[in-house]
């Protein structure tokens, strides 16, 4: 038993549905009780999808229970083929109806479906959602694709993106068009666009795109050994890995390599004098272990940050992961546990965290500023606007979004030079930012209650509990701007205890601002 | 003079058909009433026996929407635990000794079931006796299912507050009990129209604090503020205290009726009601002509969910001038909703549980002006051009009593306004 308060990943059925939500012509019947369909809002209303998703619940319920639950099954399934006719159709179990043990799968088999009937088994107590996806695409792979003619001209499947992915919709248009300008075609998309009748026609490609290994490692390596067609490695996020990409797809094919940068703008951007303040600020990367390799080398040697740390919720990545970290000369945090990357958070105490969802909120707790690169995400993350992570575009779209939380260079300079003017104050955030929060005690009317920080059911952190600021250093401290005092005072902290020094003085805040700058 | 409400001429619905149907729900369950109870219990913790997906639902539905620290979590199960049931006990043991070893400021701890807890005969009660005799007197610990094989959405919030009723101490005073979680704001505007008209003691369930000696006996007379507490309205009767059934507060004639069956209880003369109502009511009744104007006229269609759906066709139809055309609700206690159900004109087709598919064909076939359902639906239906008003929203947002009525008409009022409003055609 395992104490949750936050997950990043959903059940293994939630993977499920994000392939057959991102395809047409499948549907799903999920054997699971009522609550469980609250897993459609993630589609329609976090993605903002215009359809339900393509999912049957067979929503039993405790008077079912040793009675008539298969049954149950065996009638949502025929009624659900019946009404939305099909191409082909996956079953399975939710967690609760794991244990009641009706076998979907089996059931389905003895019942005369004219379409092919896809059993799945996700272990709802062991894997989780990255899981789910990944081996329903690869069982709907291993069963309708089949060995077929190759396209005449150069062509490859793009695989892995799914609904509610984080930005797949829009990396695909992105990948499409980087490998048509290299004359490579499209064959098909899967699972998202695909219909089961395409799934089938996917062994008529040269090669295997891999977008995201999270959702479609095990399908490509399965056409890899079965199909005979080779798949990408290297994921195109950044400039960088874009480059390297085309290089492998050139490998693979033996088609000229050809990278069309001419809307490339991210590498002027990054060297042109106001993102001087960028260099060297210390960011932390969390999320899925795909996403956070790619930010990593981003964030390193196309931004000019330093990787403070870097870790994944995904334990499937937990390898390359830690290598990855071993490289970069920081720790790698392996974990799903929340509370834990903050813990991790707070101690290293970045300038900027690189997260998903859950650490934006970390972050606005601890009041570090925070982009997300990673899923989980939420319903801001399905911009309207054309935004990918993926090519050329992608690079751009990364550095806007990355920049976007951070105080620019010139108004970092002059919140410095006017650090006592009124506007200010500690609650005004980048000018840039609408909608600041109203300072505390300001006539704006009651101030948001604060949250009860989560360090609550954590172990009570002691930090400079024995040192104390003297009124001038405390007064000087405040003077000092909002979104660099909280480094400041930790780091006149930190030098004084390695001093000995209890009482800091404004003499020991500027010693320590010395000893400390670089 | 208040003027009780007139009842339909045509007659109310209480003995209206039923149609009821039998296939997919699509509703959530009772765990998400943990959203809203652990913002109103301040000192109690709300640990979930469950899986990924319960946690999970409970992020979904709520997560982002109230990313404070929360005092709700779930105790995952693992396969060990599958194994074993001796296991699994003392597992939750150590689960919530280590809770609460850090959570020091939890008073109240409620072990929720789920329906994995339930499918494999995991025994809360067992589990919440044994530690309420190793935590007390510091921590009480109860239970209750919120499992979606047990409960419905709502059902969740009445699980709760009737595991809480056997343990209230008793008292022989007189005195009225609000039943219901309901935001302080509201909850404060009926404590002082009450009180204004000299009734009193007036106490809460929940109260905010477990330490506020809420007690109950024979002496107790209890008016429940939400429709779907029909276990809670057992448990208390049981201990002896009275229900005052009375149509739902929504709205002026609502809120009118529900004060007035109370104020008759307790002797209050009608020039003090009209002294204490007057202006209020005048208030909401401006409020709603106001808010209620892109209303009139028109079809509203309600899929089942929390239980509001017959008090909130009772006010829309009565004072927003709406026709509705089918009132679906996932059940309908008539000892709770029979007031409002006498109120409702006769018409709408009244449906109870759901298949879900069905009723989806039956509201593309009358496409009502307005739909009111859950989020998995809202968006789709909006794709085919019905205007949708998410469910939801009604159980968290203030929407009780005077004050509120002009709100609670604005919420319906808004997705038809914002329909009409948005025009993306070329002009010329
Ligand atoms: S329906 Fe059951 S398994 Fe699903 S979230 Fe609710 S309690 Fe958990
Ligand atoms: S928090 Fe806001 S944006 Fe997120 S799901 Fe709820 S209503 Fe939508």
């Amino acid at each position: 038993m395992k104490l949750t308060v936050w997950t990043y990943e959903g059940p293994p059925h939630v993977g499920a549905m994000r392939v057959a939500t991102g395809m047409t012509g499948l549907h799903y019947v999920l054997h699971a009780p009522q609550g469980d369909t609250y897993a459609d809002l993630l589609f329609t209303m976090i993605e903002r999808r215009n359809h339900r998703p393509p999912v049957t619940y067979t929503t039993f319920q405790a008077r079912d229970l040793g009675s008539d639950t298969a049954n149950l099954f065996k009638t949502s399934l025929q009624d659900a083929y019946a009404r939305f006719q099909p191409e082909a159709l996956i079953v399975g179990a939710s967690c609760t109806a794991e244990l009641i043990q009706d076998d979907p799968g089996g059931m389905a088999e003895t019942m005369d479906i004219p379409v092919p009937v896809i059993p799945l088994e996700l272990p709802s107590y062991q894997r989780k959602e990255n899981f789910g996806a990944d081996e329903t695409f690869f069982q709907i792979v291993r069963t309708l694709a089949k060995p077929v003619a190759r396209t005449a001209r150069i062509s490859c499947n793009l695989i892995g993106p799914t609904a509610l992915g984080f930005r797949h919709r829009d990396d695909i248009t992105e990948i499409t068009a980087l490998l048509s300008d290299m004359g490579v075609s499209v064959n098909v998309v899967a699972p998202m666009t695909a219909r089961p009748s395409d799934i089938a026609r996917m062994g008529a490609a040269h090669f295997n795109v891999l977008m995201y290994p999270e959702t479609a490692e095990t399908a490509a390596r399965w056409m890899a050994r079965e199909l005979d067609q080779p798949y990408t490695t290297i994921v195109p996020i950044g400039v960088g890995a874009t480059r390297d990409f085309v290089a492998e797809v050139a490998g693979i094919t033996g088609v000229t390599p050809y990278l069309d940068d001419s809307r490339l703008r991210l590498p002027w951007y990054s060297k042109s004098v106001d993102s001087t303040y960028l260099t060297g600020k210390r960011v932390f990367l969390f999320g899925d272990g795909t996403h956070v390799a790619a930010a990593a080398r981003i964030a390193r040697d196309e931004m000019g940050f330093e990787v403070v740390g870097m870790g994944c919720y995904n334990r499937e990545m937990a390898r390359p992961i830690r290598a990855l970290a071993k490289d970069y000369g920081v720790a790698a945090t392996i974990t799903d546990d929340y509370l834990e990357v903050e813990r991790v958070i707070e101690a290293l105490q970045p300038e900027m965290i690189l997260g998903t969802q859950m650490e934006r909120h970390i972050g606005k707790r601890l009041g570090i500023p925070c982009a997300v690169i990673s899923a989980p995400v939420h319903v801001q993350d399905f911009p309207a606007r054309y935004s990918p992570q993926m090519g050329i575009e992608g690079a751009n779209v990364i550095f806007d979004t990355w920049v976007h939380p951070l105080v620019m260079g010139l108004e970092e300079h002059l919140l410095h030079m006017f650090r006592d003017d009124f506007e200010f104050h500690d609650a005004a955030g980048p000018s840039h930012h609408g909608g600041h929060a109203p300072r505390p005690g300001a006539a704006a009317g009651p101030a948001p209650q604060a949250a009860p920080s989560p360090r609550d059911i954590s172990e009570p952190e002691k930090t400079g509990a024995d040192i104390i600021w003297l009124a001038d250093a405390e007064r000087e401290l405040k003077k000092i701007p909002f979104f660099v005092r909280g480094k400041a005072r930790r780091n006149t902290e930190t030098f004084a205890s390695e001093r000995g020094v209890a009482r800091i003085s404004v003499e020991t805040l500027y010693e320590a601002k010395a000893h400390y700058a670089r | 003079m208040t003027e009780l409400p007139r009842l339909p001429t045509s007659g109310g619905c209480r003995d209206e058909p039923i149609l009821k149907q039998r296939g997919q729900r699509e509703v959530f369950c009772g765990l998400t009433g943990i959203i809203w109870l652990h913002r109103k219990m301040q000192d109690a913790f709300f640990l979930v026996v469950g899986s990924r997906t319960c946690a999970h639902l409970l992020q979904s539905a709520a997560g982002v929407m109230i990313f404070a620290e929360p005092r709700f979590g779930t105790a995952i199960l693992e396969e060990t635990d599958l194994a074993g049931l001796a296991d699994a006990q003392s597992e939750l043991d150590k689960v919530v000794d280590q809770l609460l070893a850090r959570r020091t400021d939890i008073k109240q701890l409620f072990l929720v079931g789920s329906c994995p807890s339930e499918v494999i005969k995991l025994d809360l009660s067992r589990a919440a006796e044994r530690m309420t005799e190793r935590y007390a007197p510091s921590v009480r610990v109860l239970n209750f299912s919120g499992s979606g094989i047990e409960t419905t959405f709502t059902q969740g919030e009445d699980a709760c507050l009737a595991s809480m009723v056997p343990v209230l101490p008793k008292t022989d005073e007189r005195q009225l009990m609000l039943v219901g979680a309901l935001p302080d704001v509201v909850e404060e505007q009926a404590i002082s129209l009450l009180a204004d008209m000299g009734i009193g003691p007036i106490r809460v369930l929940p109260a905010p604090r477990s330490d506020t000696g809420l007690g109950i006996g024979d002496k107790t007379m209890f008016a429940l503020t939400q429709p779907f507490l029909g276990d809670t309205h057992a448990a208390l009767e049981r201990r002896g205290a009275r229900h005052l059934p009375a149509p739902f507060p929504f709205g002026e004639e609502g809120t009118t009726a529900w004060l007035r069956t109370i104020a008759d209880e307790f002797g209050v003369d009608d020039a003090t009601f009209e002294r204490v109502t007057a202006a209020p009511r005048a208030r909401a009744r401006k409020a709603i002509t106001q808010a209620s104007d892109a209303l009139r006229g028109k079809s509203i269609f309600f899929f089942p969910d929390s239980q509001l759906e017959i008090p909130l066709a009772r006010f829309l139809t009565r004072e927003c001038g709406m026709e509705a055309i089918e009132v679906g609700a996932p059940f309908i206690h008539k000892g709770i909703v029979g007031p409002d159900l006498d109120m409702l004109a006769q018409g709408p087709t009244l449906s109870e549980g759901q298949d879900v598919d069905l009723q989806l064909d039956r509201c593309r076939d009358a496409r009502p002006d307005l739909t009111v359902c859950g989020l998995g639906l809202a968006n789709p239906l909006e794709a085919e051009g019905l205007a949708t008003k998410w469910a939801i929203e009604l159980v968290f947002t203030p929407v009780h009593f005077y004050e509120q009525a002009g709100d609670l008409a604005g919420l319906f009022s808004r997705p038809v306004r914002r329909a009409e409003l948005l025009d993306l055609e070329v002009t010329a």
